[in-house]
């Protein structure tokens, strides 16, 4: 499939700071995007190179074909973004902070006005249409910044922590509304985020970027396979506590097991890495050792896992 | 509106944008879809709408009115001594005319337009960058200049009006009460009156904005502003003063010594952009001004007391317009430079 947005070698630096190094990223027309990281991992300022608001120290960056940093204006022009922390003039209406930027876009007064009546009902804010911004809740600000983001009817938008601060339901919903306007209009979508769930939920591909470097690109079960590709099944057990020595016993068994790769004992909690389905010989084991089982559960791999093994990665790197 | 284009195509221009810029700017002046010129309706509708600006209006136009007043209840006993160069131009004593009681018009407007410049600029970038709107205002397609140049052009143009229907309704006031209709040339002194106010404003509008860039919070912009506008209007006077003593020749000191002296001070005082001010306006509002400077007995000895042509005067103050111009310029090309280096985040 094609690329919508292609990144080659990219590295920004901030006097001796490196804060994106040597990226390489593409993203693919129609899909939708995450970009996961800790705060400060680079997220923002590799958006802002996307859309030539800062210039990259060093590499090459397309979207849409069109070389960002030489002609941001017509990436602009195809890019519809969504920056963290909106902020609309507080002293303007909803629709006029609308029509305001679809103006900015070239599109006529009349043509602007229909559109952005069309978008605030279809992101449910036709009832404070004209109702000062100032006025406006957190969730509605942010529902307001998407419509902003559409007004200008863009091949790809991208959403700097569009989630934020905004109630859980606010989120699902949200979220709902972006994956809907993605498939019915075929836009690209590129969404940066540090909440795990919430990109789960909703993006085809995630990519981990931690200190300014891209360290997992991919689906979720991608990432998974490759990370967990000898410990593809964990099992949680609970056992009631017991003598160390018994204990250590236990775990040296499970660990002469084949296809058992890694046992941790914590807390009352055996976590038992391996790489075949083996929870029934694992059930088996414990009650031979004659110690109670009060729970016993195969774990699947999500986003926090990987998410986490990575952080632990990156800690022993330090 | 041509020379407010012209200021701002000099501003921009010593930076080397791209020609179509400006072509494009040029041919859609008329059309109101463009960028630029939705960016500086914007503006004007902001300012237009806020408090600061209706507040500073109204004192405005109060100090006119009564200074008007005051010019106009005692005009009539001032007028028309005979051998008083100024009295051939009874109408242009309506704007600098005072029995005493009130500053006469163009002193007021010297004390508040910088006051006004300030009210329009102080806040004009950090206040988009603290409500997070300078960085969804910069994701459109426009040139980042747009941004900048709109706010200048966009308080310049409220000025401009603001001023030019103030001088205009002086001089409406002036016909109907006194009765007399102004001359050509008193009416281009006006003008050249208003456009040195209206570039006088523009001064402190872009000190404001260059502290607007360089200072996050509007209050620290605000206060540096009229802290620089209060030292030229007052201690640097008080400063002058004391080097003027220090630099005092002594009583024995010859015509060329004192004069040297009195360039020294004079020159001194024109680094004051209100100075500058002050003097552009007294010559050209009053005709009877030859020199700005020290004039010598042999220079003076012979003289017709007869009020200068429109041109001499303009010929007098025309290093004050420079000045001044240069002033407004320098400002706004080191806020236009410093805009177009800082990175666009979001708050």
């Amino acid at each position: 499939m094609e690329d919508v947005i292609e990144l080659r070698g990219v590295t920004k630096c901030y006097g001796s700071l490196k804060a994106v190094d040597k990226l390489d990223l593409n993203i693919r027309k129609g899909e939708i995007y995450g970009l996961l990281g800790p705060n400060g991992a680079g997220k923002s300022t590799t958006i802002l190179m996307m859309l030539g608001l800062t210039e990259p120290t060093e590499g090459l960056i397309r979207v849409c074909n069109i070389d960002s940093t030489l002609n941001p204006i017509e990436v602009k022009r195809r890019v519809g973004y969504l920056p963290d922390n909106v902020g609309f003039y507080d002293n303007q209406s909803g629709l006029d902070n609308l029509v305001f930027i679809a103006r900015l876009n070239s599109v006529r007064e009349t043509e602007a006005r229909r559109r952005a009546l069309e978008l605030l009902s279809r992101v449910g804010l036709s009832g404070v249409a004209n109702k000062k911004v100032g006025a406006y809740s957190r969730g509605m600000r942010q529902r307001l910044g998407l419509a902003d983001v559409l007004i200008k009817k863009p091949a790809v938008i991208i959403l700097d922590e569009p989630t934020l601060g905004i109630d859980p339901s606010g989120v699902k919903a949200f979220l709902d509304l972006i994956v809907q306007l993605s498939r019915e209009e075929g836009l690209t979508v590129l969404l940066s985020s540090h909440h795990l769930h919430q990109v789960q939920q909703v993006c085809d591909r995630v990519g981990i970027f931690v200190s300014g470097k891209l360290i997992a690109n991919g689906t979720i079960s991608e990432l998974s396979e490759q990370l967990f590709s000898n410990e593809a099944f964990t099992v949680e057990a609970a056992i009631t506590p017991a003598d160390a020595g018994i204990i250590q016993k236990l775990s040296s068994t499970l660990e002469d097991m084949q296809g058992v790769s890694h046992v941790k004992y914590e807390q009352g909690r055996l976590l038992i890495s391996c790489a075949i389905e083996k929870t029934a010989a694992i059930a088996r084991a414990i009650v031979d050792a004659n110690l109670d089982l009060t729970y016993l559960s195969p774990r699947e791999y999500g986003l926090d896992e990987i998410y986490q093994r990575y952080f632990e990665g990156e800690h022993k790197h330090v | 509106m041509k020379f407010i284009s012209v200021i701002l195509k000099e501003n921009t221009s010593m930076f080397k944008l791209p020609d179509s810029v400006f072509v494009s700017m040029d041919k859609d002046r008329t059309s109101s879809s463009h960028p630029f010129w939705i960016l500086v309706a914007k503006e004007i509708a902001d300012h237009i709408k806020s408090w600061r600006f209706i507040i500073l209006l109204f004192l405005i136009l109060l100090t006119c009115v009564s200074s008007l007043y005051t010019s106009l209840s005692s005009i009539s006993k001032a007028a028309v001594k005979p051998g008083n160069p100024d009295d051939a131009f009874l109408f242009l004593r309506l704007f600098t005319h005072s029995d005493g009681s009130l500053p006469p018009f163009h002193v007021f407007v010297g004390f508040l337009g910088p006051l006004l410049g300030i009210s329009l600029g102080f806040d004009a970038i950090n206040s988009e960058q603290n409500g997070g709107t300078l960085s969804r205002v910069m994701a459109q397609p426009i040139h980042r200049d747009y941004l900048i140049n709109a706010k200048f052009m966009g308080a310049l143009i409220v000025i401009s009006v603001l001023f030019l229907a103030l001088g205009m309704m002086v001089t409406g006031f002036g016909i109907i009460i006194v009765g007399i209709p102004p001359t050509l040339e008193e009416l281009l002194r006006i003008m050249s009156f208003l456009f040195f106010s209206i570039v006088y404003v523009a001064f402190w509008l872009n000190l404001s904005i260059f502290f607007s860039l360089r200072f996050k919070q509007a209050a620290t912009s605000a206060l540096t502003a009229i802290a620089v506008w209060l030292f030229f209007t007052v201690f640097y006077q008080i400063i002058i003063n004391v080097v003027a003593k220090a630099l005092l020749p002594t009583a024995s000191a010859d015509a060329y010594q004192v004069l040297t002296y009195q360039k020294i001070i004079s020159n001194l005082l024109r680094i004051v952009p209100s100075q500058l001010y002050s003097d552009a306006t007294t010559t050209l509002l009053m005709p009877s001004v030859r020199s700005l400077g020290p004039l010598t007995m042999e220079q003076v000895y012979g003289a017709i007391p007869a009020p200068l042509p429109f041109k001499e005067s303009l010929m007098i103050v025309w290093p004050q317009l420079t000045g001044l111009t240069a002033a407004t310029i320098l400002c706004f090309a080191v806020s236009y430079y410093c805009f177009m280096r800082t990175e666009i985040r979001s708050r």
